[in-house]
């Protein structure tokens, strides 16, 4: 049996396998989109899935701009969704 | 400073077998990582940390991977100061640079700190593998949209199933994975819609069957889609996407024989919660084209790496395995791997087997004959723009549309791929151009025109091949700063 961690999205509990990803915490309790984009103000979620497309950008315990389908989760660990925020230096 | 005879960059097919090769011929190797723990986006599997029995699900080749596994932790504890490997996982190279005899490499984590910031090395095998390729589609920016490799990482490695009702799009092989992974996990898969038609493959079957692997996991798949009753529908394409705020249904169309949308075949849309879309791969060039070789465009127009019969690219001491030499799979990236270790041992003046090196020279020939087939077999159809709208988003990152690249040609006179991302900004955000580079690509020439790789290569140079910090930019040594 899996081991379980427990999280909040947007203060709301969740619960993951341990090991999973953000990403797929979110899949699994039926949240498919966590960010509006900054021109349309569209909701967006996973679409390439393995770190490309930036597309599922997350604040992770408030860091801002963390790929949801690359970072583990983590007991206690706080997610909160919300538009893009540019802080990084882009090539 | 971390000095290594060689750094491998990626640790999928090609670059385990590279780097578990090289330190098996006595080189001392570096093998970096984006991923938490070695296998790439082929081998993607649960968290290790956390063992379920069940790790090789829904994989193929899983014991050429636990055999590689279980050499490279070998490696890993070598008490030899050669021969060993020094896996950093977690981290991406975000810059490389020339450095002295060798190449420097600058990482950043993929979360977190930082542990290893720079590796020196005096060779590099680049296996940076690719990802899916994508075309544009009226409503493909709607969460329940996903590249069919995401939702093929959300089963292999977290057990997660992306929707409960999905059709499978696009072209090529990789859609049977999965689909059939889908309906194992216990998704409803309405329908397979590939825009090829199979009839390409009987027209080659010689290179069809130079690899006769291949021919086996077909009859398998064949026996899935049996047994979950999934369609597989030839020269069908989904043509636009509907919902408001995710997925609700997809409409779908027929292409005639040269890929062209038909306007006398009417289909009745699928109430689909999950559209997993592939056509085929793009193959990351970044680091290649950031060490100075060249590069080409292959036959599924994706550019690629220009490497000898050795896997040597045209820069002394940088080789390259796995995909970014051609779309081929992750059997061919395997034998490439070893073979550019084998070229890398040699070229440092370690004996290696002559024998070792014409076998995997054979089975690389056949291999590429296969992959020629393949990507002529699951073109891009020529009518993939019949179905866009002026509304339709090309960048998801910049939310750039079909109109604006149209009127960036028209109004401004923008006739190449370069200028249409200045003028209109496909290409700019996030991601890079990683996802639409494609598609603006073909959409800033005239219509039906082949992709050169003067239309490629500019939209593969990235100055940074990952997303840095500023803190990172502002305290990264540079050779040119003498700085050690």
């Amino acid at each position: 049996m899996t081991d379980q961690v427990s999280l909040t999205f947007d203060g709301v509990a969740i619960t993951a396998a341990a090991g999973q990803s953000v990403g797929a915490a979110l899949t699994d309790a039926g949240i498919r989109s966590w960010r509006s984009t900054r021109r349309g103000g569209r909701p967006r979620g996973l679409f390439c899935g393995i770190g490309v497309c930036f597309d599922c950008l997350v604040t992770v315990d408030g860091r801002p701009n963390q790929r949801a389908c690359l970072v583990p989760v983590r007991d206690g660990m706080r997610l909160e969704s919300g538009g893009l925020r540019e802080v990084d230096a882009r090539g | 400073m971390v000095e290594f005879d060689l750094a491998v960059v990626g640790a999928g097919p090609a670059g385990l077998s590279a780097a578990v090769t090289a330190a098996e011929h006595g080189l001392r190797v570096a093998l970096v990582d984006a991923g938490t723990q070695p296998g790439g986006q082929f081998w993607r599997h649960p968290d290790e940390q956390h063992p379920r029995p069940d790790e090789g699900r829904g994989q193929h080749l899983w014991s050429r991977f636990t055999d590689l596994r279980a050499r490279l932790h070998g490696l890993e504890s070598a008490a030899a100061t050669t021969g060993r490997i020094e896996l950093v996982s977690g981290h991406q190279v975000w810059f490389v640079e020339p450095a002295g005899e060798g190449f420097a490499l600058h990482l950043t984590a993929v979360h977190g700190e930082t542990r290893l910031p720079r590796v020196r090395a005096a060779a590099l095998v680049l296996c940076p593998g690719g990802y899916d390729r994508q075309l544009p589609v009226p409503g493909w920016e709607l969460p329940g949209v996903m590249a069919a490799g995401g939702v093929q990482a959300l089963l292999k490695a977290h057990r997660s199933v992306a929707g409960r009702r999905a059709v499978v799009a696009g072209t090529g092989p990789f859609l049977l994975p999965v689909a059939t992974g889908l309906a194992e996990a216990g998704a409803e898969v309405v329908a397979i819609c590939e825009a090829g038609s199979l009839s390409g493959w009987a027209r080659r079957p010689i290179d069809a069957a130079a690899v006769p692997s291949k021919a086996l996991e077909a009859v398998e798949y064949a026996a899935l889609l049996a047994k979950h009753r999934i369609p597989y529908r030839m020269r069908t394409v989904v043509t636009a996407i509907h919902g408001e705020t995710e997925v609700g249904a997809v409409s779908v169309g027929r292409l005639d024989r040269s890929g062209r949308l038909r306007t006398d075949v009417s289909l009745p849309d699928l109430d689909v919660d999950l559209v997993a879309f592939g056509w085929g791969f793009t193959p990351s060039l970044e680091l290649i084209t950031a060490v100075g070789a060249s590069t080409r465009v292959d036959v599924d127009e994706s550019l690629v790496a220009n490497v000898d019969d050795w896997q040597r690219t045209d820069v002394p001491g940088a080789y390259v395995a796995g995909e970014a030499t051609g779309v081929g799979g992750a059997l061919l990236a395997i034998a490439e791997g070893e073979l550019a270790a084998l070229a890398a041992s040699r070229d440092a003046g370690r004996p290696v087997s002559e024998a070792s090196v014409r076998r995997l020279q054979r089975q690389i020939a056949r291999g590429r004959r296969f992959a020629a087939a393949m990507h002529r077999a699951h073109p891009v159809p020529a009518g993939w723009q019949d179905w866009l709208r002026q509304d339709t988003t090309v960048c998801r990152c910049e939310e750039t549309t079909l109109g604006e690249i149209c009127d960036a040609r028209r109004e401004l006179g923008a006739t190449d791929a370069r200028t249409v991302k200045l003028l209109a900004r496909p290409g700019m955000g996030w991601c890079q151009g990683r996802v639409c580079g494609f598609a603006a690509a073909k959409l800033a020439k005239p219509v039906g025109e082949a992709l050169t790789t003067s239309d490629l290569a500019p939209l593969a140079k990235r100055t940074f091949a990952a997303p840095v910090s500023l803190e990172t930019l502002a305290t990264a040594p540079t050779e040119s700063d003498g700085a050690t």
